[in-house]
């Protein structure tokens, strides 16, 4: 018998539908992954099943959970199954976790509102249950004192501690580091198999739905596109978008080949440290060493990448090579200037490099229209272009990053995710620096569109000598994008060499258990149709 | 925790002094002679010279300062040039009209902003929610001596329920309670007002957080998930409001006073400032900054209490 069976659901909020006709049923101990992009309706269909509908929201259709009808069932009932019959778990681990309560204490409640049972007894089945999701720390401890993929498996923790049928995961490892991520997808796996439960997992990573998925579910637009099992869905995809799908998810970009060149910036023995609050009032700051002694270059028209996991020191880097913040050993210079000047920003050396962030979202001001905010680095230059010649400049990058010179009155609320990146792009390039730094930029973005951002980028190389530093969590993406590749671990370089080298024949332990920890797209078996 | 209080602690000890350093240099340094400045502009020299000797304005300005700080330390605020007798004596007859006043008015606002703000935010969007936040508006908007002589009008003329002003002293604590009432409740409500606003907003954000949605997936229903883990996040901005609100109950019930014939603090200071008594007023002010400091000493120790991110750090 089906644990869940979802039947005809279509549900909308106001005017707008969000979902049509989906139909998905699973099994005791089966894992079914429903994977799309952003807006597929993904993460709403796992919400309906919970219960949990945003307001206004009007659902049709039926969803069979352990014989009831959820969208029939009155609040009270619900609240009953609601951690009893299904739990949940949720995507970003630092802000699940109520930071006032200790996690022992955040368990045990799943447990007290659900049976009538003493508190001392509840909080006992709390530990037993923090052991058992591999969590080493005391159930007294509050969230902030743990990391994140402690975290994930203390609200883990929580979704199962009375072990329900069915357990709903929402994008469980997206915010956690590789290596984190396999923990916690074995984790996963491994209490499927000992509860016997359901697991609904929902993904937009396909690696990972091939992985550890008995069945996938692919939605576009509120729609199922396609569903099987996984071994069969992966051998014979039928629908366009689901080729579409994987296809720019091993998607590769053609580098042209580099030049050897000299030197651009040159980063020598370089050390950061951070003061940490005092110890006694009076007493002396300590501090704590973000980055040990990192050396390397980057020459002119060089791609180099940067990995780590969070924490490791990349972003501390990024501030130093950027001139925002001194470094305390060592030296960076660029072109043969320092990139730090003191307050006095030396515009020489800061209109050579620009920067692209992750979010596309919050690195623009909503009130500025786009010909403003893609010109914000023309202050670097000494006569910057007015009149025409502005014009021309802001026409030329825009058309550069695949936008068209109208787009210059519009607000950055008119723009896709994608296009908000293409002019970051078109921002940093206005000025023709010799260097950009990629922080984490598509990270933030869906697979199609991050195809589409990677293979400009792999463009812009084409038309004239582009040299970034590319820093990124994802391997399969530096590996795409970069001649050279630098593996960062609690502030210091592991490990540095050609890109494909370093990813064929691993020296240092830890670049190996990185590689190793990433989720691999199976080869597939024929061509798939480019996106 | 204890480092986190100590950390505190010093930088309350800090506060005062630079307080005392400012207030010492404000009302006895800057005015040139304090004793000409007292007397006003018509006044014969000797009568100045005498009342230099009694001050000790011969001094220099750092004996006098010293000596100033060790007497508050000891209790001597020195004595009253227009009263003519010792300032600790005026304080503490007026502190005990003003102090509990300030903590009735607390007391009734916290009770009925609480209950207002987590009925409104329960209900956000509802009929509910925007009675309550249409009275809060109202409650902001109307002046407090306004709202003090409607009460009056009401309950001590028409109702005769509370006399219209006047305090009668601790010697009967129900009666003293009783004519603290009207001038409390007029005190409390704009701050009701403006506490019910905050402990609204502070909790339709805390609902929104992530953390809400998990407790709701454990089976909490929505008013279990508001009690057990929204309110008391929600409470660190509105401790931080109570904090600013006492210093203000405290020292800004001049006009309510003055309404209800209260002899408090207010009154004091307002009749001080009228006859020049520097020596009054000097004293007074620090009294009040040294208030304010402690609560807001205290309020940093509630953070910690309901926090234990703040306890960590130190």
């Amino acid at each position: 018998m089906s644990i869940l069976s979802i039947n005809n659901l279509s549900l909308r909020i106001g005017a707008v539908d969000i979902l049509h006709d989906v139909d998905l049923s699973m099994q005791h101990g089966e894992i079914v992954a429903i994977t799309g992009e952003s807006g597929s309706g993904k993460s709403i269909t796992a919400l309906s099943v919970m219960g949990l509908l945003p307001r206004g929201a009007v659902a049709e259709g039926q969803i069979m959970l352990d014989g009831a009808d959820v969208l029939q069932t009155s609040e009270p009932d619900l609240c009953q199954m609601r951690g009893n019959t299904m739990g949940m778990v949720f995507q970003e681990p630092m802000t699940a976790l109520n930071p006032v309560q200790t996690i022992g204490a955040q368990v045990a409640e799943t447990i007290l509102i659900h049976e009538d049972t003493t508190r001392a007894e509840a909080h006992a089945r709390a530990a037993e249950m923090l052991e058992r999701v591999g969590l080493k720390v005391a159930p007294t401890r509050y969230p902030h004192e743990l990391s994140g993929g402690q975290r994930q498996r203390v609200v883990i923790g929580m979704a199962i501690a009375l072990r329900p049928k069915l357990l709903i995961a929402d994008e469980p490892t997206t915010a956690l580091d590789v290596t984190t991520q396999a923990r916690i997808l074995d984790l996963l796996q491994g209490l499927v198999r000992e509860f016997d439960m359901g697991l609904l997992l929902i993904t937009h990573d396909l690696a990972v739905v091939a992985d550890v998925a008995d069945r996938i579910v692919v939605m576009q637009k509120g729609r199922v596109v396609e569903a099987g099992q996984t071994q069969d869905l992966l051998a014979n995809m039928q629908h366009p978008y689901t080729k579409a799908l994987f296809a720019a998810s091993s998607h590769q970009v053609e580098l042209p080949e580099q030049i050897a060149a000299a030197p651009l910036l040159w980063v020598d023995q370089v050390a950061r440290d951070y003061p940490l609050p005092r110890k006694a009032v009076f007493g002396p700051r300590p501090t704590f060493r973000a980055l040990h002694d990192i050396s390397f270059s980057i020459g002119h028209g060089e791609r180099v990448g940067l990995v780590g996991e969070s924490g490791c020191g990349k972003s501390t880097l990024t501030r130093a090579i950027l001139g925002l913040e001194d470094v305390q050993e060592g030296r960076i210079s660029l072109d043969g200037a320092p990139v730090f000047a003191g307050k006095q920003p030396n515009l020489a050396v800061r209109r050579k490099m620009q920067v692209v962030f992750q979010d596309p979202y919050s690195s623009f001001n909503p009130r500025h229209r786009v010909d403003r905010l893609i010109t914000e680095p023309f202050h670097l230059l000494d006569e910057p272009p007015v009149g025409l010649a502005r014009d021309a400049a802001i026409a030329k990058a825009l058309q550069d990053v695949g936008l068209s010179p109208g787009d210059a009155g519009k607000y950055i609320h008119e723009f896709s995710g994608g296009q908000r990146q293409r002019i970051a792009i078109a921002r940093a390039l206005i000025i023709e620096p010799e260097l950009i730094i990629f922080d984490e930029a598509v990270s933030a973005l869906d697979v199609s569109v991050r195809a589409q951002v990677l293979d400009l980028i792999a463009d812009l190389c084409r038309k004239r000598p582009l040299a970034y530093l590319f820093i990124s969590h994802d391997l399969s993406v530096i590996r795409s994008v970069t001649d050279r590749v630098m593996v960062m671990q609690a502030g210091r370089i592991v490990e540095q060499g050609k890109t494909e080298h370093v990813f064929t024949t691993p020296q240092h332990p830890y670049t190996r258990d990185l590689i190793a920890a990433a989720p691999q797209l199976p080869e597939l078996p024929h061509a798939l149709d480019p996106v | 925790m204890i480092r986190y209080a100590l950390g505190r602690l010093t930088s309350l000890i800090i506060s005062l002094l630079v307080a005392s350093l400012v207030i010492f240099a404000v009302i006895e340094v800057i005015p040139g002679d304090p004793a000409a400045f007292m007397l006003g502009v018509n006044a014969r020299p000797d009568t100045i010279a005498a009342l230099r000797a009694e001050m000790g304005l011969d001094q220099s300005i750092i004996t006098r300062y010293f000596d100033w700080v060790t007497g508050l330390l000891q209790g001597d605020f020195g004595q009253s040039w227009t009263y003519k007798t010792p300032v600790a004596e005026l304080i503490s007859d007026r502190i005990w009209v003003s102090l509990p006043l300030a903590i009735y008015a607390l007391i009734l606002s916290a009770l009925i902003a609480f209950p207002a703000g987590i009925f409104a935010a329960s209900r956000r969007g509802g009929p509910g929610d925007i009675t309550i936040m249409g009275a809060t508006q109202l409650g902001v908007a109307i002046p407090n001596f306004w709202f003090a002589m409607i009460l009056v009008l009401i309950f001590a003329i028409n109702l005769r329920w509370f006399s219209a002003g006047g305090f009668p002293g601790w010697g009967d604590p129900l009666q003293a309670l009783k004519a603290l009432t009207l001038p409390a409740i007029a005190l409390a409500l704009p701050q009701a007002a403006i506490l019910a606003r905050v402990m609204r907003s502070s909790l339709l954000d805390m609902l929104g957080e992530d953390f809400i949605r998990t407790a709701r997936a454990k089976g909490l229903t929505r008013r279990q998930a508001l009690w057990r883990h929204a309110v008391r996040n929600a409470l660190i901005p509105v401790l931080t409001i109570i904090g600013l609100q006492f210093s203000f109950l405290l020292a800004g019930g001049i006009i309510i006073e003055q309404v209800f014939f209260l002899p408090g603090l207010g009154r004091l200071i307002f009749q001080s400032i009228s006859a020049r008594d520097l020596i009054v007023v000097e004293s007074v002010v620090m009294l009040l900054v040294f208030t304010v400091i402690v609560v807001n000493f205290t309020v940093d120790l509630a953070y910690a209490a309901v926090d234990p991110r703040l306890r960590a750090k130190a």
